[in-house]
């Protein structure tokens, strides 16, 4: 169990396991603390919103991309490289409107709840990774795009799949008169 | 049990290798949001660090029983399972494992850089203690669940140290199984 001292760590990855667990470990304490799933999903959001500023500057050190010139690159740049790199998975990206600013992505595959068969009778309204809709926003945020973010489908409540919604609030055209 | 329900994807999947494994800058931020919520809802340092062990006993209940469907039956003894487990979660083994010189229950794992500071701003060791208590937490649960019952306790002490001390039956079981 030991290894010489000295030896600087490199590892920049931790298990799967102890990110999920941990995350099921905060949920659960959420709902001891609060009666209302309304109020424990507010409360995911804003911890995921603190996240997500400072995750921010790790993607972007971390991935060196160019800057997105439209919000679809951004919808892509999220699903294909953000939740790559972050939860190993890639959710497949749609628009949904013909102004461009409303996208929807679809996650397949979600580590958070690997561990989650469903969710208890009582808590019904519960949206367990909320977590996941204030990391985008409060990333977003931090370059400048206002979004709304939310979960518009949920396997675990039912639904047929998991689609998280991303709502940029400033039409394209309006980012031309930025400046 | 749930009949309602038709298949059970989640419980018949098999566990399977290899172990994937995710961002240490997510979890630590993850972390970090976790050690804040506790800090707003406790009045001492004591209690923050008594609701991150809590937490993490939470964690390493189940960690544990992950882990030990997936390694090889048979292979209990005591050390390894501990270093299994470390490595297991944190992706390598620990700076050190001493044993106490004057108490044969008790076992130090000292951790000189801890694993989840990088995103702390906290005054050090605070944040590596909240980081330790947690940790403590864990290494409980697991112990306990695996049949080696103890006390685990976070200190500082040559960086973050986590003390490890055995039940009675724990020693007495060893000892009675080298003398085979």
């Amino acid at each position: 169990m030991s290894r010489s001292p000295g030896r600087k760590q490199e590892n920049d990855k931790i298990s799967r396991e102890l990110f999920v667990l941990t995350y099921g470990a905060l949920v659960a304490q959420l709902c001891k603390d609060y009666e209302k799933d309304e109020d424990v999903n507010t409360c995911l959001d804003r911890m995921g919103y603190g996240i997500g500023i400072r995750l921010i500057d790790d993607f972007l050190a971390r991935s060196a991309v160019k800057k997105c010139r439209s919000y679809s690159e951004t919808a892509d740049m999220i699903a294909q490289v953000a939740f790559k790199m972050y939860l190993g998975v890639t959710p497949s990206v749609s628009c949904n409107s013909a102004a461009g600013n409303e996208f929807s992505l679809i996650l397949d595959k979600n580590p958070l709840v690997d561990f989650v068969e469903e969710l208890p009778a009582e808590r019904a309204s519960l949206c367990y990774c909320n977590l996941l809709c204030g990391v985008i926003r409060g990333a977003l945020e931090m370059v400048h795009l206002a979004a709304e973010v939310t979960f518009l489908q949920d396997r675990l409540k039912g639904d047929a799949v998991t689609e998280i919604g991303i709502t940029f609030l400033r039409k394209p055209e309006d980012r031309k008169h930025k400046r | 049990a749930r009949f309602t329900r038709g298949k059970s994807p989640v419980l018949e999947r098999a566990l399977g290798r290899p172990r994937s494994e995710l961002s240490l800058a997510a979890f630590a931020l993850l972390f970090s949001e976790l050690v804040q919520y506790c800090q707003r809802r406790v009045g001492s340092v004591a209690e923050l660090q008594a609701r991150l062990a809590r937490l993490g006993r939470h964690v390493g209940l189940r960690a544990l029983d992950a882990l030990v469907a997936r390694e090889r039956p048979g292979r209990r003894e005591t050390k390894v399972l501990g270093g299994l487990l470390w490595r297991a979660l944190f992706g390598r083994e620990a700076d050190k494992l001493e044993q106490a010189n004057d108490d044969e229950r008790t076992f130090y794992v000292i951790e000189r850089e801890p694993l989840v500071n990088t995103f702390v701003s906290v005054p050090r060791e605070n944040s590596s203690l909240n980081c330790a208590a947690f940790a403590a937490g864990l290494l409980e649960a697991a112990l306990g669940a695996s049949g080696f019952p103890a006390r685990v306790s976070a200190h500082w002490h040559k960086g973050t140290t986590l003390m490890i001390k055995f039940d009675e039956a724990v020693i007495a079981r060893d000892k009675s199984l080298e003398g085979r």
